[in-house]
């Protein structure tokens, strides 16, 4: 199943299931999408659950929020996530905040949803990846899908999840299939937020992804297997809540760990990673934490550049070899 | 009036002959009126309009709104002037803006509405939340900080709710509550409820754009929202012929009709209120300017004298004060007498006072509460003090 249809059939069965629950943001309704992962629902649901916005993130978001508050269940998509700064004071100071500052009084079940990260070729104002900004923020959910299996099943979870959820997908990723099985296929079909997975598991090193890094970790995975390195690759799914206790009982199994995302380096995912790490499985490493991130600087356009800026599985490899103490000529002598 | 003081000091034999002589109605007037026979008033002021017809002046209104508005809006004040004097024995922390002068706008929109429909509102909340349900024990405990708080502590001033009677806070970002607000009338109707939502924000949150791209999608969805703007001309320090370059803001929805109302007058108010629900639920958004005036600064750091001369708050409280408008109405109709509201405002006083001391007693949160309400759903993830080797929870 692609992942596109993965989270369509999950935007469906729950529209289904829940009269309560709509969809609003710009081109999701007539356009059928514009990425097509809404497609079929405007004529399924009608014009009152599947709502095209003008192009006024603040004003929608604002009013998503607010019909959160009465007890709607409204999923507002942003085209991409760099739109949702537009949005951000809503995400943070009315959805986030609202349950602590009103005692519980007033709760906000919403999904914010849409591409998070960067695509091919689209530069520096249309690339960015939100993760660390969004789960830094208490009162929020953090999920970021990597197969098909995750999109729908974190999906479903955040649409049926009573707190604000920041859903972050990856374009890349929609036109990419992955086997399911029967079980996932259920309409009834959930995973838990805030619990990782182990995608393979593995001995001597550790190494964390989310969303499309997951599929880099793996193939660094097989090349590394071909050194006699056994990689445990963990896919987040969860960045906030993190799911530390996965993360540091693979540590204290491999003792060694590299991080990998594909956002700025400086407070990243990453960051928050090693420190937890560090404070609760100090003893237990062999080597310092490595970290693979996008590059510190804002998306470039020419296509070696891009490149440059965001991580590729040799990073990944080169990183877990040097945890585990097998060093590679440095980059200087080599060219792209 | 000295009839007035003759019936209010004996219920004695007097009355009777006196009564017949001069033919009363039925539900002649009683020492407190709690008359419900139709009364009509006219406000101080016609209505102003844009792209609608503006209501008539004559509002209906009975004995007993009229005394309630005198007394609510009397608490009202009364609570405002404690609470200045809670802030400066440091009771109260943080920021604190107060609503004196504008009570007319929390007391007449009540008066046309239900607790069904919804109000939301910026910063300046004390009162709208007392009208909407909201008790003195639980202003002032949240005031303090303290558990009896309607947020049981943990919003302070700017954030009071009270869900199940439609009041939806108590919000500290400018405009912010403006498409909130939008949201919850988007949901009325699609709960198919027949109620409104009334968003409320100032004339310094009348620029922002959130507020025009919100009303844009009100319009097109025809959502059933009343944009309130209590114009008191100032945003903080500035006054609105500084911020605006059209302080006309009851016709700045351009396309969305517009009202402009005298907000010192609770029957206004009321009028322009029950218009605009009437018109939204037909033809979705419309704009209220309420002509208002805050006594106090922009809240307790701003002396509000640096920006306004003295002479203008004192001419507004001459001219103008709400609950002198309504003191004049009702000693008009001889609904009351003089040492009778005297008398209710002796009581309010007595139970503001009240409430400020049971609040006094009522215990700051405990520890654990620290960690309460993040999440509705905490899935047992962990949460950290600033030591987070020291202090650790586990979210339920």
């Amino acid at each position: 199943m692609m992942v596109r249809e993965a989270l369509n059939s999950a935007l469906d069965e729950e529209m289904s299931a829940d009269p309560k629950v709509l969809l609003m943001g710009e081109e999701v309704g007539e356009y059928q999408g514009a990425y097509k992962i809404s497609k079929g629902l405007l004529e399924k649901y009608g014009p009152e659950r599947v709502l095209d916005t003008p192009i006024t993130e603040a004003g929608f978001t604002g009013i998503g929020v607010g019909a959160a508050f009465y007890g709607l269940k409204p999923i507002v998509e942003f085209m991409t996530f760099n739109f949702s700064m537009q949005a951000i004071d809503h995400i943070i100071n009315s959805a986030a905040k609202t349950s602590y500052m009103s005692a519980g009084q007033i709760s906000v079940p919403i999904v914010f949803r849409g591409p998070n990260g960067a695509a091919a070729g689209v530069g520096a104002q249309h690339s960015q990846c939100y993760a660390s900004w969004y789960a830094s923020c208490p009162g929020l959910k953090v999920l970021a899908p990597y197969s098909s299996e995750d999109a729908r099943g974190l999906l479903k979870a955040a649409i049926r999840d009573p707190d604000p959820v920041v859903f972050l997908e990856n374009e890349l990723l929609y036109g990419e299939s992955f086997p399911v099985s029967a079980e996932v296929l259920d309409s009834s079909f959930c995973l838990p937020i805030g619990k990782a997975k182990i995608e393979r598991e593995g001995k001597d090193v550790t190494i964390t992804a989310f969303s499309k890094m997951v599929g880099y970790a793996l193939k660094a995975a097989e090349i590394l297997a071909k050194d006699g390195i056994s990689a445990e690759i963990i896919n987040l799914r969860s960045i906030r809540p993190l799911d530390r206790p996965a993360i540091n009982a693979s540590v204290r199994k491999t003792n060694r760990l590299v991080t990998v995302e594909e956002g700025f380096p400086q407070h990243g995912v990453g960051a928050e990673i090693c420190a937890s790490i560090i404070e609760d499985s100090f003893g237990y490493l062999d080597a310092p934490v490595e970290r693979i991130t996008g590059a510190d600087v804002p998306m470039p356009y020419a296509a070696n550049l891009e490149r440059m800026a965001l991580p590729q599985v040799d990073d990944i490899v080169r990183a877990a070899r040097r945890a585990c103490y097998r060093s590679v000529p440095m980059a200087a002598a080599q060219s792209y | 009036m000295a009839l007035a003081h003759l019936t209010s000091s004996s219920r004695s034999n007097l009355l009777k002959p006196l009564a017949t002589v001069l033919s009363y109605t039925d539900s002649f007037r009683r020492p407190i009126s709690t008359s419900t026979d139709p009364l009509t008033i006219e406000t101080s002021v016609p209505f102003t309009s844009h792209k609608c017809e503006p209501p008539s002046r004559s509002v209906e209104t009975t004995p007993q709104e009229l005394i309630s508005f005198f007394r609510d809006m009397a608490t009202m004040r009364r609570m405002e002037i404690a609470a200045d004097s809670l802030y400066k024995a440091k009771l109260i922390r943080g920021f604190c803006h107060l609503y004196d002068g504008q009570e007319a706008v929390a007391v007449g929109m009540e008066a046309a509405i239900t607790k069904k429909d919804c109000i939301i509102t910026a910063y300046r909340d004390h009162c709208t939340f007392v009208g909407r349900g909201g008790t003195l024990l639980e202003v002032f405990s949240e005031l303090m900080g303290r558990q009896a708080g309607c947020s049981n502590g943990k919003g302070g001033s700017m954030h009071f709710y009270r869900k199940d009677a439609g009041f939806y806070g108590g919000h500290g970002i400018v405009g912010a509550q403006v498409p909130l607000g939008c949201g919850l009338a988007f949901a009325q109707k699609y709960s198919k409820g027949e109620t409104v939502t009334f968003a409320l924000y100032g004339d310094g949150a009348a620029n922002q754009g959130q507020l025009f791209e919100a009303l844009n999608i009100s319009a097109l969805w025809d959502l059933p929202v009343i944009l309130i703007c209590e114009n008191n001309h100032y945003g903080m320090g500035t006054a609105e012929w500084r911020a605006s370059k059209s302080p006309a803001y009851y016709k700045r929805g351009d396309y969305v009709p517009g009202l402009k109302v005298d907000g010192m007058d609770a029957l206004a108010v009321k009028q322009a209120c029950k218009f605009a629900k009437e018109h939204v639920l037909r033809n979705g958004p419309i704009i209220l300017e309420m002509d208002t005036y805050r006594y106090h600064g922009h809240s307790m750091s701003d002396p509000g004298s640096t920006y306004r001369t003295r002479d203008e708050i004192s001419g507004v409280r001459q001219e103008r004060d709400p609950i002198e408008r309504i003191r004049k109405v009702i000693l008009a109709h001889d609904l009351a007498t003089e040492k009778e509201l005297k008398d209710f405002e002796k009581e309010i006083r007595k139970e503001v006072d009240q409430a400020i001391a049971q609040a006094k007693e009522s215990p700051m949160p405990e520890p654990s509460e620290l960690f309460a309400n993040v999440y509705v759903k905490g899935l047992g993830t962990e949460a950290f003090g600033a030591d987070r080797k020291e202090v650790r929870a586990v979210l339920p």
